[in-house]
């Protein structure tokens, strides 16, 4: 048992000494690096190691929690009692109890060795490459406001009074940059990204050149005169409604009438071509893991498929509100939160069309390459959003002007029923969790704009 | 006050972080207490407490910050982070200056929350839920959450300073949700402050009905409209529209980089003579108040629109000392896990003479927006949005149907000149704000304001 683990069960047998009837621990330990690059030098570097622990304790079906960085033997037997003494607080609930022991599968390629092969100099000179890259590829980009890349390396294990044990480790790696290119009297920005799993798995041309492309593409960009018309959202746009959709079919949400999903199960509500399912074992995935935040398989969900609402998301709580079982959906944001139902990785499935094909489809329209505002404009309750967006307009079938300052607005569950096509092409996001998306073709969305 | 470290184990950890050369080190120490619960479905649930302590320290050499972080705070895990921040150094040992304490007066806490009986705290959201949900009948949900913050600092850097300060936050927060028939709509108020548990004292339960009111008023709304026309907004939470237009246009690390439209605009009328505006980090007990920033800098009250000229911008150390002035006390941190970089305290339009009813009397055909369910900036190119949380139509001078879904949008440069009139109601609200990864509390504040003209995205078209 490595001393992680011996610490999580460590604090699960404390817990009980301090009365309760039943405890989970999860404890992680992460060593991670950032590094800021801008005009050519290093802003900053900083190199972090962080662990600590959270215990959730039951007495009866009360819950409560703690956590804590104190990881020696009296810390824990603390932070131990403290979740005890919280969940003599909270009310009794009777579908509260931690889940039972379930095979764990294991998962490769959660790791990537270059995250502790790459120095701190190789990681710096990536960021600067991407910077350099972005203001080499037009001579409008005026200079790069910042680049970040990251990466951490993360030890997970999780106890439970139940029987749970597992440990897994995992690293993960990005880079991305904002580019401000200037041109007709404005100035516009582009971000430009790159997810992996470490630093040699990412590609910091491309990563530059997207930040510069998006920025120069915004040149002289007008608003558009508001109309109800197709769009077509970018991915990086896609994935952040394919994130609302994942929250709102999480069964939190949906039992206690907070979703516009509720009550909704069986429906044919989206359209033949829009498929969702939520994966928590795909390769690919940032939040790939063998199990869940409460130590349940990771799996995959169909979520919606032909048009039909298939299933919600649950946790153990959830599930054990309606008799079911966990689809492994506990999330966390590490040993300082409690476990909610959360989406881990996201997939909405790929189409026929490729990039041009779908503007073809389009035939005049907006293509929405940003939106703006996403955590303020969207109701999560009843699926009604506006938020700003910026994007180009289709005409003819082709990419046309650059248009800003405009809102697009609609609702979730409607936007669903509209899709018209998914594009051929996907790619994982960071934005509303994490998510693979190819472009999708809305067949009519409110553009506010003069 | 007790610092979290002695001036021996600061000395000796600076030194060690000077080791391999740089003209500047700090160790930043941090100790923090969380305590939360929420109710939900007429529960108490998800009641929580944490507690974490660590530090971290930063070396400043040429322009890169070389930075680490470590938890607890022993000695020896303080100079394991002095070592790791100076690893990728290469120059000669520096010496420290002797450090000198410097007092700081935190913000007054009359009764510290930590030592109020937790069973008052759950009383507190069940009176909440009761009043919520009496409120009318179609209340079909209501969540409400309580929650108390401590966080002890203490600052030591190379320059020979020695400061701290004892941080005290309590905070709730409540959300309504209506429905009749098949129209559902949510309602959300919140209470909070730099201060203890009497924040608590007065009559908390009137923001689950204020939530409530919210949702039902809600029920009754038509679609947003579309298109460009004036638009008055409400005092308080209002105020995030200035903090989001303009104030983080005027950090300095923005302007640094040329990534804000406010680059080379000091001194330049940037919006009406009617309008002044502040950052003010010494605002008693309010919610982005300390008593020095987290690079032990004093805060203070900074003027950044004097007249509708804009008069200054918000700096940290480093940021300061590249343009050669002194910091404002800006420079803020989310926790010892990040650098300090500029950021808002507590920011607001200062009280104007226009009454409210007066500004709404004057518009043909607008909107009116009562409060924001948030914002975001594009700091460089000044493009902002809004979601509204509570809006109306304005019509012949009178306010007429609740609107559902608005958003409003903008270029902060034309908005902010086109504010026309700044009322005299003026009050503070609570905030958190996110810039660079990083959380903080922030106030935002003013009285109603009117904006001449602006783009109001609805689905009405």
């Amino acid at each position: 048992m490595t001393d992680l683990s011996a610490s999580a069960a460590r604090a699960v047998e404390a817990a009980g000494s301090a009365g309760a009837s039943a405890a989970e621990a999860y404890a992680s330990r992460e060593s991670g690096r950032e590094v800021r690059v801008h005009g050519g030098e290093v802003e900053s570097l900083t190199a972090a190691v962080q662990s600590g622990i959270g215990v959730r304790a039951w007495i009866g079906g009360r819950v409560g929690y703690a956590f804590g960085t104190d990881l020696s033997e009296a810390g824990v037997a603390a932070i131990a009692a403290g979740a005890a003494e919280a969940a003599a607080l909270a009310d009794e609930d009777e579908f509260a109890a931690p889940p039972g022991p379930a095979p764990i599968e294991a998962l490769s390629g959660l790791s990537d060795p270059s995250v502790d092969a790459w120095s701190p100099a190789q990681v710096a000179e990536l960021a600067l490459i991407v910077e350099r890259t972005a203001l080499a590829a037009d001579p409008r980009v005026a200079g790069v406001e910042q680049v970040v890349y990251g990466d951490s390396a993360e030890r997970v294990a999780i106890a439970s009074s139940a029987g749970v044990a597992g440990e897994y480790e995992s690293s993960q790696c990005f880079a991305y940059l904002q580019a401000l290119a200037e041109g007709e009297g404005g100035r516009e920005t582009g971000l430009g990204f790159g997810l992996a799993r470490g630093p040699a798995g990412l590609e910091p041309e491309a990563i530059g050149a997207e930040g510069a492309a998006r920025a120069t593409a915004m040149i002289g960009a007008s608003k558009p005169a508001s109309r109800s018309c197709p769009v077509v959202l970018d991915p990086t746009v896609a994935a952040s409604f394919a994130g609302l959709i994942g929250g709102a079919l999480g069964a939190n949400a949906v039992q206690r009438g907070r979703s516009p999903f509720a009550d909704r199960l069986g429906e044919e509500l989206a359209s033949a071509a829009f498929a969702l399912h939520d994966d928590g074992r795909d390769p690919g995935g940032a939040a790939s893991a063998p199990f869940d935040g409460e130590g349940v398989p990771r799996r995959r969900t169909a979520l919606i498929e032909g048009g039909r609402l298939r299933a919600f998301l649950y946790d153990t709580y959830t599930a054990n509100r309606e008799g079911g079982a966990s689809t492994g959906s506990a999330s966390r944001q590490g040993y300082r939160s409690l476990p909610a139902v959360a989406a881990s990785n996201l997939v909405v499935a790929a189409g026929e069309l490729d990039g041009a094909a779908l503007l073809a489809a389009a035939g005049d329209g907006v293509h929405i390459t940003d939106v703006a505002g996403l955590h303020s404009g969207v109701n999560p309750v009843t699926g009604v959003f506006s938020v700003g967006a910026s994007g180009r307009a289709i005409r003819a079938g082709e990419l046309a002007e650059p248009l800003r300052e405009f809102t697009i607005a609609g609702d979730l569950v409607a936007m669903l029923g509209a899709v018209r096509e998914a594009g051929s092409e996907s790619r994982w996001v960071p934005f509303g969790g994490s998510v693979s998306t190819p472009p999708l073709l809305i067949e009519a969305m409110a553009v506010s704009g003069s | 006050m007790s610092e979290l470290i002695d001036a021996a184990v600061a000395e000796r950890v600076l030194a060690r972080a000077l080791a391999n050369g740089g003209r500047f080190a700090e160790v930043f120490a941090e100790r923090r207490h969380g305590f939360s619960m929420s109710i939900d479905e007429s529960r108490i649930e998800a009641v929580q407490a944490g507690a974490e302590e660590g530090a971290g320290v930063r070396v400043v050499e040429a322009g890169t910050t070389y930075f680490a972080h470590v938890d607890g705070l022993d000695p020896a895990d303080l100079e394991r982070a002095a070592d790791e921040a100076a690893a990728a150094l290469r120059g000669e040992r520096r010496e420290p200056r002797a450090l000198e304490a410097v007092a700081s007066v935190p913000q007054p806490v009359e009764h510290r929350p930590e030592e109020v009986a937790a069973e008052r705290k759950s009383a507190l959201l069940r009176e909440l839920d009761e009043r919520a949900r009496g409120a009318g009948a179609e209340i079909a949900q209501f969540t409400s959450s309580y929650a108390e913050a401590r966080r002890q600092v203490t600052v030591a850097n190379s320059e020979g300073l020695l400061s701290g300060d004892d941080r005290t936050r309590t905070r709730i927060g409540a959300q309504a949700v209506a429905r009749r028939g098949d129209g559902v709509e949510t309602g959300a108020e919140t209470l909070g402050a730099a201060r203890g548990f009497e924040l608590l004292e007065d009559d908390p339960g009137q923001i689950a009905e204020q939530a409530a009111r919210k949702a039902l008023t809600l029920l009754d709304a038509g679609p947003a409209p579309s298109g460009s026309m004036p638009v008055v907004v409400g005092g308080g939470f209002g105020g995030v529209l200035f903090h989001e237009m303009t104030g983080h246009g005027l950090e300095a690390d923005h302007i640094h980089k040329r990534a804000s439209v406010y680059v080379d605009k000091l001194g330049q009328q940037v919006a009406q003579p009617l309008l002044s505006a502040y950052d003010d980090g010494r605002l008693p007990s309010e919610w982005g108040s300390d008593a020095i920033d987290d690079e032990g800098t004093p805060t203070q009250q900074t003027r950044v629109i004097e007249d509708g000229r804009l008069t200054a911008y918000l700096y940290d150390r480093l940021s300061a000392e590249r343009d050669g002035v002194p910091s404002t006390g800006n420079g803020r941190r989310e926790s010892f896990r990040h650098l300090p970089i500029p950021r808002m305290t507590n920011t607001y339009i200062a009280p104007g003479d226009a009454s409210p009813e007066a500004m709404i009397a004057e518009v043909e055909k607008g909107f009116y927006a009562v409060s924001f369910a948030g914002g975001q900036v594009d700091p460089a190119t000044g493009d902002f949005v809004f979601g509204v949380s509570e809006g109306y139509l304005i019509e012949a001078g009178k306010v007429t149907r609740p609107c559902r879904g608005a958003t409003l949008i903008g270029n902060c440069l034309e908005a902010l000149m086109a504010i026309d009139a700044v009322g005299d109601d003026f009050f503070m609200k609570t905030g958190i704000c996110g810039k660079g990864g990083q959380k903080v509390p922030v106030g935002t504040g003013q009285g109603h304001v009117r904006v001449g003209a602006m783009t109001v995205g609805g689905t009405e078209l």
